[in-house]
């Protein structure tokens, strides 16, 4: 299935969790904050949301800024 | 009985700068934002001794596995998150939802420009930002242009401090806006005056704190220095001299000469 992370379009196995789809992503998960077709969800909960064809979802964290 | 030295503390010593019920000893913030690399910045606040520190949220870069900031700046640090790159008081408000998700507090510097060029900040959307925000529990610091009717509308919405720039963000130039501020700090008394953008020179954030600031915030002079944790000691060490300068009630200035020696009693009279 196709998922959009962060404005780019991705394949991913069918029947996976926003928790599964993250690691796959990413080496280290803290200080990630995650939204999921534009609902933010909080880290306890992303192994609870299942991702459909289609799904958007952004991965932000904290960067250098004034 | 006092020791000499117990008096001269007393004599010298500044009260906290309050900030949401929440207190400081320092008064510098520093951005975290142009560093060239991570460890200049840990390096930098270990060396101010900041106790604030301004981050941005961005997307993460899925192709560059890079360390996170927040790796690099003390627990102890209040983290200062910013609404950089939201261009109206929504997408405000979005990321500070997005940032209090991270379990690092709940303190939002409103950042709403949609000038690309100056990157001026649009003072009626920070107000309406800092309604919101300030209502849903969060402690907002708004940054702004120097007007007293919209930093009295932001101190109304709930804002813990105002944040007015003293020149264009990264530009150096110091206090250009020094006349507003100077109007902010005699009529907005409610909350601390942090003087934000534009500071590019310790002696330019002295001058901000012996007007009466409470506080200067600076980034880029810090940053992209050739010694970034030098130059941000010196930028506290001259916002606690700007400080104690203003606490000091400076004599005024005058236009003639005032002689410092005594006029009488000259050995050849």
């Amino acid at each position: 299935m196709k998922i959009t992370i962060n404005g780019k379009e991705q394949e991913f196995a069918q029947g996976k969790t926003l928790q599964a789809v993250i690691q796959e992503c990413l080496q280290k998960t803290n200080h990630v904050i995650a939204e999921h077709n534009g609902n933010i969800v909080r880290s306890p909960q992303w192994a609870q949301i299942s991702v459909k064809e289609g799904d958007q979802v952004e991965l932000v964290t904290f960067v250098g800024g004034g | 009985m006092q020791t000499t030295e117990t008096k001269h503390i007393e004599k010298t010593q500044d009260t906290p700068l309050v900030i949401g019920g929440k207190s400081f000893t320092n008064r510098f913030l520093l951005g975290t934002g142009k560093f060239k690399n991570k460890q200049d910045l840990a390096d930098s606040i270990e060396a101010c001794g900041t106790q604030i520190v301004t981050v941005a949220l961005r997307r993460i870069d899925l192709e560059h596995h890079e360390e996170n900031i927040l790796e690099y700046i003390p627990k102890n640090v209040t983290l200062l998150t910013n609404t950089s790159g939201a261009r109206n008081a929504q997408e405000a408000v979005r990321i500070a939802h997005l940032a209090r998700e991270s379990g690092c507090g709940n303190w939002i510097k409103i950042e709403v420009i949609n000038d690309s060029k100056y990157l001026l900040p649009d003072n009626n959307e920070t107000i309406k930002a800092t309604e919101i925000l300030s209502k849903e529990g969060f402690m907002v610091l708004p940054y702004m242009s120097p007007d007293l009717y919209a930093a009295r509308e932001l101190v109304k919405a709930g804002a813990a401090t105002v944040m007015p720039l003293g020149s264009l963000i990264g530009s150096n130039q110091g206090i250009k806006a020094k006349e507003f501020i100077k109007i902010l700090i005699e009529e907005i008394r409610d909350v601390p005056i942090i003087v934000d953008a534009g500071i590019g020179s310790p002696s330019q954030a002295a001058e901000a704190m012996e007007m009466g600031a409470d506080a200067v915030l600076a980034n880029t002079a810090v940053a992209m220095a050739g010694h970034p944790a030098m130059i941000a000691k010196a930028f506290a060490m001259a916002v606690e001299a700007g400080r104690l300068g203003y606490l000091s009630k400076l004599p005024a200035k005058k236009d003639i000469a005032s002689a410092s020696s005594p006029l009488t009693g000259f050995l050849y009279e």
